[in-house]
Formats: C-alpha cells, sequence, structure tokens
C-alpha cells in the first residue's frame, strides 16, 4: 500500500508532487507499514554515525554498482539488494542523504531502472532533518526479509550510454558540472585524481548549468518558478526535449535529473551516468574546451 | 608481515588490527577512529575556519604538518574534518595514530600504497579508498617542504 501523497503547498507546485515529502511528512510516516527510508550518502560510513530511526542504508559505491563491470547491479542483485532490506515492489520509499541529496537522488534514479513505482526524496535531506533537530539513533534496523521479485534493468529510457551521447549530439545536454571542469581547466577535483580524465572540457553543445543552481541553501530544491527561470526560460529548454544530462560520474546529474523529470515534468531526460570519466578518457570523441558551448 | 616492514611501529600495528578482523568489523574500527581523531589546538583552531575546501566533490579536510627542528625532525600532524565526514576523519586518525611523533624520514618512507594492507577496499569501495593515498601524498609534500627549508 503506498502511503499518502505530502499536500505540502511548496510541493504542490511541482509537476509530479509525489516524488517528494518534507521532512515534517516524514516524521509523522515514520514507522507506517508499507514505508521504507533509505540513507544514501558520499561518505560510507555516515549512517552509522547516526541515521534517521527505522531507515536503512545503500551505498552506491559498494552496493548499488557491480563489483567487476562498470555498471549497476543486475535484476537478481537488485531483488537481493531489496529483499534484505524489507523492501518489496509495493513499498513507498523516502530517499535521503547528505550533500544535497546527491546520492540520495542517485538512489532513486537507480531504483527507477528497475521501475521501483514509489519512489520519493526527502527534501532537504540529511542536513535539514538534522538542522530541525529530530531524532537520530545509531540503532541498526533489523528488517523482516521481504520478497522483492526479479525485474530486469530498463537501460533504454532514463538512461543514456556513450553511443547514445555522440547520435544525441546537437540536441539539448545539460553538463551540471563546475564551470572550472565545464572548460577543461580542472581535469578533476585537486587531490582526488582517481576521478580524473585524460581531458578537458565538455562534449559539444552542452549548456553548463551546475547541479547547485537547483539547490537553496538549506539542500532543498528551489521552488519550482525559480528552477523554471533557469532550465526554462534561462536555458531555453522545454518539458518536451529529448534532454541527457551528465556530469563526472553521473551523480550529481542525478541531482539535475530529478529537477527537470519530477519538479519541472520533462518527459524524456537522460542521465548519461558514463558522465566525464568515460567521455574525457574515450578515444576520438569530439570535445570543446572553454567556455562556449561549441558544436559537434 | 611483509607489509608491515618499512612501517613506523604504530601504524603497521593498525594495519595488522584491520587485517585481523572481518569486513563489516573494518568499517566499524574506522569508524571507532574517525571518532578518536583529536581535536585542534588552539593555535589552530583560527585557521580551521579556512580548511582547505576541495571544492564540489569532497569533504573539506584542515591538514598542518609542524617538523621538530631538532637531528630527527620528528613530524606532528594536525587534522580537522567535519563530523558529516566520518570516512574523512577516519582516515586522518589513522594517519594521525600511525605516524604522530615519527621521524620525517619515516614518514617519507611509508609506502604511497600502504593502505592496500588495511583491506578497506571491499567495504569503502577502492574509489573512495584513494581519498587516503592523497592524504597521505599531502602530509609527504608538506613534510619535504619542511625538511628543504
Amino acid at each position: 500500500m503506498a502511503l499518502p501523497n505530502d499536500p505540502d503547498p511548496k510541493l504542490a507546485a511541482y509537476a509530479h508532487p509525489e516524488r517528494l515529502v518534507t521532512t515534517t511528512w516524514l516524521a509523522e510516516h515514520l514507522g507506517d507499514p508499507g514505508l521504507v527510508v533509505v540513507e544514501s550518502d558520499e561518505d560510507v560510513l555516515l549512517y552509522d554515525v547516526g541515521h534517521i530511526p527505522g531507515a536503512v542504508k545503500v551505498d552506491w559505491h559498494t552496493e548499488l554498482n557491480d563489483p567487476v563491470t562498470r555498471d549497476y547491479v543486475d535484476g537478481a542483485g537488485f531483488a537481493q539488494l531489496c529483499g534484505e532490506r524489507g523492501i518489496t515492489r509495493d513499498s513507498t520509499i523516502v530517499f535521503y542523504g547528505d550533500r544535497n541529496n546527491w546520492w540520495a537522488t542517485y538512489a532513486l534514479w537507480v531504483f527507477s531502472l528497475f521501475g521501483h513505482p514509489d519512489v520519493r526524496i526527502l527534501d532537504g535531506g540529511r542536513a535539514k532533518w538534522v538542522a530541525e533537530g529530530r531524532e537520530m539513533t545509531t540503532e541498526a534496523p533489523k528488517p523482516e526479509q521481504a520478497d522483492y521479485p526479479v525485474v530486469e534493468r530498463d537501460d533504454a529510457t532514463i538512461r543514456a550510454f556513450k553511443d547514445d551521447v555522440l547520435a544525441h549530439l546537437g540536441g539539448p545536454l545539460v553538463d551540471v558540472r563546475s564551470p572550472g571542469e565545464y572548460s577543461g581547466e580542472l581535469l578533476h577535483m585537486p587531490d582526488y585524481p582517481q576521478e580524473g580524465a585524460v581531458r578537458g572540457g565538455h562534449i559539444p553543445g552542452a549548456a553548463n548549468v551546475p547541479w547547485a543552481r537547483a539547490a537553496a541553501d538549506d539542500a532543498t530544491f528551489k521552488a519550482r518558478p525559480e528552477l523554471e527561470a533557469i532550465y526554462q526560460q534561462e536555458q531555453g529548454l522545454a518539458p518536451s526535449d529529448d534532454v541527457v544530462a551528465y556530469c563526472r560520474i553521473g551523480e550529481r546529474s542525478s541531482h539535475t535529473w530529478f529537477v527537470l523529470t519530477h519538479l519541472l515534468g520533462f518527459e524524456t531526460v537522460r542521465n548519461y551516468d558514463g558522465s566525464w570519466t568515460e567521455w574525457g578518457n574515450a578515444v576520438r570523441v569530439p570535445i570543446v574546451q572553454g567556455t562556449e558551448r561549441g558544436s559537434a | 608481515m611483509t607489509s608491515s616492514v618499512s612501517l613506523p611501529p604504530q601504524l603497521a600495528e593498525l594495519v595488522d588490527e584491520f587485517a585481523e578482523v572481518g569486513p563489516r568489523d573494518r568499517l566499524q574500527l574506522l569508524l571507532e577512529l574517525s571518532q578518536e581523531l583529536p581535536a585542534l589546538p588552539e593555535r589552530y583552531t583560527d585557521a580551521a575556519d579556512s580548511m582547505e575546501q576541495v571544492p564540489e566533490c569532497q569533504s573539506p579536510l584542515f591538514l598542518a604538518v609542524e617538523v621538530e627542528p631538532e637531528a630527527d625532525r620528528r613530524v606532528h600532524l594536525f587534522f580537522s574534518a567535519p563530523p558529516e565526514a566520518p570516512t574523512t576523519r577516519g582516515f586522518a586518525s589513522i594517519l594521525r595514530t600511525g605516524l604522530e611523533g615519527e621521524p620525517a624520514a619515516d614518514v617519507l618512507a611509508v609506502p604511497d600504497d600502504f593502505y592496500v594492507a588495511l583491506g578497506l577496499a571491499q567495504a569503502v569501495s577502492p574509489l573512495r579508498l584513494r581519498g587516503m593515498a592523497a592524504m597521505l601524498a599531502r602530509i609527504k609534500n608538506k613534510v619535504r617542504t619542511a625538511t628543504a627549508a
């Protein structure tokens, strides 16, 4: 049984208000049958320091990824991951996490590849919950093993591969990285060469709209009119456009994918999870350096 | 333990501790270490406000290195990382516990890939673990600069 939607007026203005809940709503519904709260963080230990009571942990690096191939877990692996956390196909899942919900939106996107029906984001994520002094615990939940069906991933609808992006050149592309990464000035974050690429720059034609522009200071999403001003008025994107978003490894672009798809109601948005760590290392793909979008 | 041969004694001990337990307990050990990272002494608390912020993706980390002027140039390490970055704090704590008070030459002799022996790759992911390598590289750079002067 799906839980009721959060009737909050800010959320109601979004294209798909059912994809978000406020901290107030979550506090009221904690422990409701059918609800599973999932924490997904950049920091692998953060959940263990303290989490929302009853929340389970899903780690992107070690659990959503296949351990060998650069890809996500398969249908069987996903069914096991969900079953162990007490998630059924009917569960209402609320994701939250650190870093403005990057990893929470990433996890939601991966769950969407498997078509999990009811997935929602806690607006403001972990930071807002903590800032409001809401309850946290280090007590590990002991979910009852659930039976989750083996569903194959749909890699065509909301996911783009390198060849898809090559075929898409000339169409709307959103590069959500920082301006320095976009121009090619920065190949990787200082001191963190592990996510580097041998070439710097951006995919020809890509607009640079850093993900953070969609986030308010308290890690919530900006209200719909502000988001429309950025993506629709300023960037000229339309909800009927076929859009591909990317960053460096696909996590920050999940944030933008969520904004475009669920908050602004864009119908066709794909996240290119290979992102710059693939494109910037691939042989003979076109690259543009500098602040101009360029063309293929 | 061949892997520990060139490690300072405290660091070698930590590596052995990690090696002795299973992957799940390694994460717990890292968590405990993250809680043991000492607070910065007063002379650095203002400096920590301007912590080296690694833009966009990783947690801010403040690192200061002091090297004694005497012959064996003992090294003192000071770290600060926010409580919402326990993994970064854990990595810092391993290096602090393992290298504090060691002679500069011994710090510089720590193999750049010593962290492989911690066996954290599975629990933390190899990608995250390289943050540890970056931290050691920063320490060595600062020690080199201080001892060259």
